[in-house]
C-alpha cells in the first residue's frame, strides 16, 4: 500500500508495539538468555529469522487455510521453521547453539510469533507481513541485545564476551572489559537481574514516550491548535 | 466440499504437516554431516584438554567402552574413552555424573593415566549458582586444574575431602557443597579405575563412536 503504511509498520514493530517492551510477549526466553549481549543477539536473530519466514508463509497461505484449522496450521508452519533454524544453528554456530540450548526450540512457544501470524500476517499481503516480521524481530532483538549488554556489564564486567562464537575467531578482540578488578554484581546475571533490567528498560521507554508527547504537544500549541491529548494511553 | 468440512480441514492439515516435515527433513539432510563433525570436534577438544594430544596416537573418540557402576560413577552406564600410544594403554577418560551437586547433576570428564594419577578433570555441564558454585569451570577459576597429578595415594584416601571436612582440597567462599560433591566423585572414579585395572583397556569397544552425550 502506501509508503506511510510501511513506515507505520516499521515504527510499530521497532518501538510503538515493541513485543518485549509494550506487548510483553516472549518474556521467558527474553529473561532467561540475556545474561550476555551475544546470547541475546543470537536468540534475537534466530527469532527474527523465524518471524520473517513464518509471517511471509502465513500471509501467502492466508486465503487457502480454512478458519477452523487456522491455528494448528500456523503452529505447524512455525514449528517447522524453528526446527530448521535449530538444525542450521547447530551446524553453523555450534558454540552458540550449545549455550542457548533449549531456548532455540522454545522459540516455538514465543507468543510474539503466533501473535503476529494471527494478528497481522493472516490479514495482510506477503510483503507487508515480511516487513512486519522483520520490524518486530529487530525490535525484539534490540531489547535482547540491550538487556543482555546491561546485565553482562553490571554482572560480569565484560561486554560482547564470546563474540567469537557468533562472528568467528576474528571477533575475539571485540570483547570489552569494564575494569580489571570489577568482578560484577552477581544479581545482574541471576534471574532477578533480568526482571529488574527489563523493568528499567520499560520505564525508560515510557519516559522517552512521555517526553516526545510533551514536545509534540508544545509544538502543536504554538500554531493555535489544541494539543492532541493522550493518543497513547 | 461443503458436505465434509472436517475432511477438507483434515486433508489441509495433513498437507501442511507433510510440507513442514519435508522442510525439516531437507534441512536435516543438509546439516547432519556438519553437526556430526561439530560434535566430534567439540568432544575431541574436551578430550585433548585432559589428555595431551602428543601422548596418544589413536582416535580416542571412537575407542570407547561402556562401564556399568552406578555406585562409583553416578549413572547406569558411563562412557570411557581410551587413549593409546603405539597400541599401549596411556590413559582412560571417564564421564561420570556427580549426582549430589547443589542444583542438579554435574557432568564430569575425568582422565586417569595408566599409573592411576589424574591427567585432568573438567566440568562438561552443570547448573551450579553463578558466582558461587560455578568456580568449577576453568573460565571462572583454576580450582579444577588442582586435580592434575593427584592419585589415591597423593593425598591419602582419607584426605580426599574439602578442607572444611578435614581434607586437602579447597572449598569456595559461600559454596562448599559443589566442591565437596566433585571431590567425592573424582575419588570414586579413581577407585573404579583402580578396581578395573587393565580390564579397562583390554575390553573390546562396546559403544558407537561419539554416541549420545558430547
Amino acid at each position: 500500500m502506501t509508503e506511510t503504511g510501511y513506515r507505520q509498520i516499521i515504527r510499530d514493530g521497532l518501538w510503538n508495539n515493541n513485543q518485549a517492551l509494550v506487548a510483553l510477549l516472549g518474556l521467558c526466553p527474553l529473561l532467561a538468555v540475556t545474561n550476555t549481549a551475544i546470547n541475546g543477539l543470537g536468540l534475537g536473530l534466530a527469532t527474527t529469522l523465524v518471524l520473517v519466514a513464518s509471517n511471509t508463509t502465513v500471509s501467502l497461505i492466508r486465503n487457502l487455510v480454512r478458519p477452523e484449522v487456522r491455528l494448528p496450521v500456523f503452529v505447524l508452519v512455525i514449528a517447522s521453521f524453528v526446527t530448521a533454524t535449530e538444525l542450521s544453528m547447530n551446524a553453523w554456530f555450534h558454540g552458540l547453539y550449545n549455550i542457548l540450548g533449549i531456548f532455540i526450540p522454545l522459540i516455538v512457544t514465543n507468543c510474539a510469533i503466533i501473535g503476529r501470524a494471527e494478528a497481522f500476517a493472516s490479514k495482510n499481503t506477503p510483503v507487508r507481513s515480511l516487513v512486519d516480521g522483520l520490524s518486530i524481530g529487530i525490535g525484539f532483538t534490540g531489547v535482547l541485545l540491550v538487556l543482555g549488554g546491561i546485565r553482562e556489564m553490571v554482572g560480569s564486567g565484560t561486554l560482547f564476551a564470546h563474540a567469537d562464537l557468533m562472528f568467528g575467531e576474528a571477533a575475539r578482540g571485540i570483547t570489552l572489559s569494564v575494569g580489571e578488578d570489577f568482578k560484577g554484581l552477581l544479581i545482574a546475571i541471576l534471574p532477578p537481574g533480568a526482571f529488574l533490567g527489563l523493568g528499567l528498560l520499560i520505564a525508560l521507554k515510557n519516559v522517552i514516550d512521555e517526553r516526545t508527547r510533551h514536545l509534540r504537544a508544545a509544538r502543536t500549541i504554538s500554531p493555535g491548535h489544541e494539543p492532541e491529548a493522550a493518543t497513547h494511553a | 466440499m461443503t458436505k465434509h468440512p472436517v475432511l477438507v480441514a483434515g486433508a489441509m492439515l495433513t498437507l501442511f504437516a507433510i510440507a513442514g516435515s519435508s522442510l525439516v527433513a531437507l534441512t536435516h539432510e543438509q546439516t547432519k554431516e556438519r553437526i556430526a563433525a561439530n560434535e566430534k570436534l567439540a568432544l575431541l577438544r574436551n578430550l585433548q584438554a585432559v589428555v595431551p594430544p602428543q601422548l596418544v596416537d589413536n582416535d580416542m573418540v571412537t575407542d570407547t567402552l561402556l562401564a556399568h557402576d552406578p555406585e562409583l560413577l553416578g549413572a547406569e552406564s558411563t562412557l570411557v574413552y581410551r587413549g593409546r600410544l603405539g597400541g599401549q594403554p596411556v590413559a582412560a577418560v571417564l564421564t561420570p555424573i556427580v549426582p549430589d551437586g547443589y542444583s542438579g547433576p554435574i557432568k564430569l570428564l575425568v582422565a586417569v593415566r595408566r599409573d592411576g594419577t589424574l591427567s585432568g578433570v573438567r566440568v562438561i555441564s552443570h547448573k551450579e549458582t553463578p558466582g558461587l558454585g560455578d568456580k568449577i569451570e576453568t573460565k571462572k577459576s583454576d580450582w579444577i586444574l588442582g586435580f592434575s597429578g593427584k592419585s589415591l595415594n597423593d593425598p591419602q584416601v582419607e584426605r580426599w575431602q574439602v578442607k572444611r571436612d578435614g581434607g586437602d582440597f579447597d572449598q569456595f567462599t559461600g559454596a562448599t557443597i559443589t566442591p565437596r560433591a566433585i571431590v567425592r566423585a573424582v575419588k570414586k572414579t579413581l577407585q573404579f579405575v583402580q578396581q578395573k585395572g587393565e580390564q579397562l583397556y583390554a575390553a573390546p569397544q562396546s559403544s558407537h563412536p561419539a554416541e549420545g552425550d558430547a
